[in-house]
Parts: structure tokens; sequence; C-alpha cells
């Protein structure tokens, strides 16, 4: 119970900050969705690092490095710390320039100028709001499996039977279709197969997004850029935390680097494949870069890069971005290891779904105390996402839709804020809705999701630097994006083949191949954009 | 200096695919596996690489930076729905 305190004491105190933010509330949409540009160094970094790092970067690294070993670390890792920052500098600081000069709220709104096409967005919004779902999902899934995972009773087989001993919440607390889960072997429901005592995660998901929704309706971007910079800094602080509580419980030794070799030790005797990358296809291995490009095209990263109060505002995220990746992926990758080690019983179900990898660390090796801390801090990380997200899209409704379609005068500024909260609401019931199926793999669901943006990529560095791109080519590379994306996704079983490769490369590979290729021959056999088009976004320097 | 820093950045994505310490499974100081502490190293490369570029190739100079923060501010006000684009 003592975590279930912790957990909704933060929860409120998030809710706080939402409504002081919302005092600072200046009544425009305009400071509603990008706080008026007034964004510093300091809350730029925190903002971009909070919104890219969500349970993909926890949960996920954890339990994929307890499947895969140490290369996860490599794979996704260091590659974002050279990745992003290079889309930070080569797209995000002349994407700030050209919001300044043209009054851009949205991506969309960009594209649509640059290409002089005004349909051109209504093909993009509904493809960035598909890609935005599953990143969406990614988090609601995990949040509510995360809260479930902490506050389980503990399995003990009593006269052959799987029992549930110590649970926060007693059998029939909750209805039986909350609590009861199928035991395989019999086909019969059974509370240890169900919620296991804990707060089952259909419910646990459910506050997360009331939550988030409360402080993003209340504080806007202002809100969401502190309550995300709060929540970096209490999530990368828990994640040190978690680190050291985890190696000196596991390893029970005096001193941190002794119970550190014990721990290396046990894993050098029982998995010696999880501290190199045998078995790894280099191949795999180098597309894997491809993943992190689709930094460039996240609606809601666009939208933080247009908060920004001036361009130097960009260097201190660029520089210590790929740093906070290793502060927090460095001990996630080493506690995931760690869980083969033989130190530690994993037991069979969360074998089966490494997603509770970190959860089952954390309430088997922390107090109650210490264990609902830490839960916060990995609900800080999930949520310090999803907060960017649903802004991005309620502002990319209201604006590239409703605003742009509907006239700018038909509806007042409140009508307009009220619109995108509506909108932002039927899109989380909705992923909601998807995060009551079967869960995926998160570590698998989020690189799908990437790998679709990142086929998006060259569509805006082309915009931004090839003159000769057409209307044509950007039609066509978004069409072309989309399709490989949905057949390739669902030739994996929609992230059911967590092993799914093609011609022995990340997916990701060939839909920006093709996306490309799309882009390129499409301009060059159409007419090349006009001569104001040009002076508008490539002018002659003097 | 300017292509110094991009050669840097390539450097650093050769750099990654480090297919020499793709079977070690050595424990550097016994507790820390060769690869992991090699892609740490390439992440505080990152980060000092990519300070090297904020000092020698950063893209906008400031007066630009100067007229282009008069012009928003001047447009915020002007019009405070905003939405740009066509």
């Amino acid at each position: 119970m003592a975590q279930m305190i912790i957990i909704g004491g933060y929860l409120a105190l998030l809710l706080i900050l939402g409504v002081f933010a919302s005092r600072m509330f200046r009544g425009t949409s305009q400071d509603y969705m990008l706080a008026s540009h007034s964004i510093g160094p300091f809350l730029l970094l925190m903002s971009l690092f909070g919104t890219t790092m969500t349970a993909f970067a926890l949960v996920g690294s954890t339990g994929e490095s307890f499947e895969q070993g140490v290369g996860v670390y490599g794979m996704l890792a260091s590659s974002s710390g050279i990745i992003h920052s290079l889309c930070f500098f080569v797209l995000g600081v002349p994407l700030w320039k050209l919001g300044c000069k043209y009054g851009y709220t949205t991506q969309i709104q960009f594209f649509r100028d640059r290409f002089d096409s005004d349909k051109l967005g209504l093909v993009l919004f509904p493809v960035l709001v598909g890609l935005v779902i599953p990143y969406l999902l990614i988090g609601v899934m995990a949040s509510g499996g995360v809260v479930n995972g902490v506050t389980q009773g503990d399995i003990v087989m009593i006269d052959g039977v799987r029992t549930v001993v110590e649970p926060t919440f007693a059998e029939g607390t909750f209805p039986a279709f909350l609590e009861l889960g199928v035991n395989e072997a019999t086909g019969e429901a059974s509370f240890a197969f169900g919620s296991k005592g804990g707060l089952p995660r259909e419910i646990a998901s459910f506050v997360i997004c009331c939550v988030v929704l409360t402080y993003v309706f209340f504080g806007g971007m202002r809100g969401t850029a502190w309550a995300n910079a709060f929540q970096t800094i209490v999530f990368m602080a828990l994640g040190v935390v978690t680190f050291y509580v985890i190696a000196n419980a596991l390893g029970g030794q005096d001193s941190l680097l002794a119970n550190m070799r014990v721990i290396g030790q046990g894993v050098a005797e029982n998995h010696p494949e999880k501290l190199d990358r045998e078995g790894m296809s280099q191949l795999v291995f180098l597309t894997y870069m491809f993943v992190p490009l689709s930094v460039g095209m996240f609606p809601h990263l666009f939208q933080h890069w247009l908060t920004a109060r001036s361009a130097n505002s960009f260097k201190l995220p660029v520089v210590a971005h790929p740093i906070f990746i290793m502060i927090v992926w460095l001990p996630c990758v080493l506690i995931g290891v760690w869980a083969t080690s033989g130190l530690i019983t994993i037991p069979a179900p969360i074998e089966a779904n490494p997603n509770l990898v970190l959860p089952f660390m954390v309430r088997n090796l922390a107090g109650p105390i210490l264990g609902g801390f830490l839960t916060a801090g990995v609900l800080a990380a999930i949520m310090s996402s999803l907060d960017s997200q649903f802004l991005a899209i309620g502002t990319m409704f209201t604006e590239d839709v409703v605003v742009h379609h509907g006239g700018k005068n038909r509806f007042s500024e409140k009508q307009i804020v009220l619109i995108a909260r509506l909108f932002i609401i039927a899109i989380v019931a909705l992923t909601y809705f998807f995060s009551l199926y079967e869960p995926r793999r998160v570590f698998v669901l989020g690189v799908w999701c990437f790998s679709g943006f990142s086929s998006l990529f060259p569509l805006v560095f082309a915009a931004l630097y090839w003159k000769r791109m057409t209307k044509a080519g950007a039609y066509a590379c978004v069409i072309t994006a989309i399709a490989s994306w949905i057949y390739l996704f669902s030739q994996s079983g929609f992230g059911m083949d967590a092993g799914y490769y093609f011609l022995g490369m990340m997916p990701v590979a060939t839909m920006i191949a093709c996306s490309t290729t799309a882009l390129v021959v499409v301009s060059l056999l159409t007419k090349p954009p006009g001569e104001e088009t040009l002076a508008k976004f490539f002018p002659v320097k003097h | 200096m300017k292509y110094l820093v991009w050669g840097l950045v390539v450097l650093l994505i050769i750099l990654h695919q480090d297919f020499w310490f793709w079977d070690d499974d050595r424990l550097v100081f016994g507790f820390l596996p060769i690869t992991l502490l090699y892609h740490a190293c390439i992440s505080i490369g990152a980060g000092f690489t990519w300070y090297l570029a904020t000092l020698f190739a950063w893209p906008l100079d400031e007066d630009e930076v100067a007229r282009l923060a008069r012009n928003a501010a001047a447009a915020k006000h002007a019009n405070p729905l905003q939405g740009g684009g066509k």
C-alpha cells in the first residue's frame, strides 16, 4: 500500500504544477500551444530530453537488454546521441528560424507553405496522427504494466496451486474482468494469473491518462514544459538511485564496486552471451542507426523546437542530449543484463513479458517506500512524453484542420482551445482502447513507431536543403513511406514477430530507401518549384 | 574548422559500428562489459563533437537571430491567433 500512496502523492503534485502553470496562462492559443516562444536553454533541454525519453528508454531498454544483452545500448542509445543532436542541429534550428519568420505552429503549416499545396496537409495529418497513436500506446500500456507490476503480491505455490500472498488489493476489490487472468495450462480464470493483487493495469493506465490530460489542459505548453523539466529531473535522479539500490541488494557485498563485480561474474558464468553481441547481425545493428532519425519528424518535437526563446537556446540541448541519454540508458541496460546473473530468479511469466523485468526488479530488490518512489520515477519518464504528444495532436487538429479549413475568424480563442481538448480526449480514448488488447513488447512497438517517422525524414530534410524538390515529390514521399510502413508492419504480425527483418536489415532501411527514391524520382520528373517559393525558402545570401 | 567538425560526426558514425568488439565479452574493472564501455565513450564523444559544432559550425549568425526575435515579437502582438502558412 505504501507504493500506492507515494504514486498517488506524486500524481497529485503534478496536478498542482499544472494548475500553477495555468495561472501564468496568457489566454491566447499561441501561449497555450507555444508558450509564446519564451522557453530558455535549460527548460528546452529538459523538455526535449524528457519528451524523447519514454517508457521505451526505461521499461523497454531494461526488458530488451534482458533479452538481447548489452548490444541494445549501441543499437539505440549511442546512435541516438549522435543522430538526435544532428537532427536538432540540421533541422531544429532552421525550422525554428522559419517558424519565427513565417509564424508556423505546426509541421504541416511549414510543408503546406514550402510546397505551395493546400491539400498536402490533408494527406500528412492522418499519417502523423496515425503514427503518434502507437507512440502513445507505448506510454499508456507501460504505465499500466509498471503500476500493476510493483503493487502485486508475492506468488507462492501452496499445495501445488499458484497463490497470491500479501496483495495490495484483495481478490474481489475490483470487478472480476479486471482481476482475473487465464491459466493457460488449465484454461481456468485465476487471480494469480490476472492482476495478482496489484492495481489492475486497465485502471492504472486510465488514471495516468486522466492526470496527464488534466495538467496539459490546465497548463498548455508552459505547464507541459515545466512538468517535463520536473519529471526529467525526477526520473534521472531516481534512475541513479534505482541502479545503486538494485546493485547493492543483488550483490550482497560491502561496497558498490564489489557488488557490481559479483553481479558481473554471475552474468559471465550464467549468460556470457549477454555481455557481447554474439548472434546479433552486424547489418541489423548498422541499420538500427536509421531509427533515431524519427526525431526529425515527431510533431511534438517540432512544437517544442518552436517554443525556444532564441536559436542559442538550442546549444545546450544539442551538447547535453547524448550525455543525458547515457545517464538514463546505461543503468537500465545493466539492470536488464543483471537480471540474467542467476542472483535473482526471474519467474517464467516475467521472462515471457520483458516489459515486466524492471518493475519486477524494483519490487523485489527495493523496499516498498523506495519502490514507490522508483515507480514514480518511471511514470515521470512516461508522462513527460505523453503530455507533449497530447498537446501536439491537439494543436495539429485545431491549426491544420479546424482553423485552416474552417476559417480563422469562425472560432473564438476559447472555442479553439476547447476543440483541441476534445480532439485530444478522442485520440487518448482510442489509444486506451487499443491498450486493452494483448500487450506488445514496448521496445518492439517503439521501434516500429519510430521507423514510421524515420521514413518521413527525407521529406523534411529535402524540404529544407533541396531546392529542386517539388509538391508531387512530397506527396510521393509521404504516400510511399506510409504504404511501405503498413506493409512491413503487417508482415511482422503488427509487432508480434519481435525478430522480423526485411532483406536481413531493419525494415526502416527499406522504408527510407523507398520514400527517398519516390521523392527524388517524382521531383525530377515534375515541374520545379516557382521563383517565389525558392526566394522565400532559399534566399540568396549577400 | 567547420569541415573538421562534420568530419568528426562522420567518424563517430563509423566508429559506432565496432565490429572489433563484437564477440568480446571481457569485463572492464571486473563489472563493465567492454562493448558497453566503448559505446558509453561514443556518447561522451558525441557530446564533445556537438559542443565543437555549436562553437564552430552554428548555422545562424547573431544579427540574424536578433532580427528574427524582433520579428517574432512584432508578429505576436499584431496577431495573437497567428497560425502561419497557407
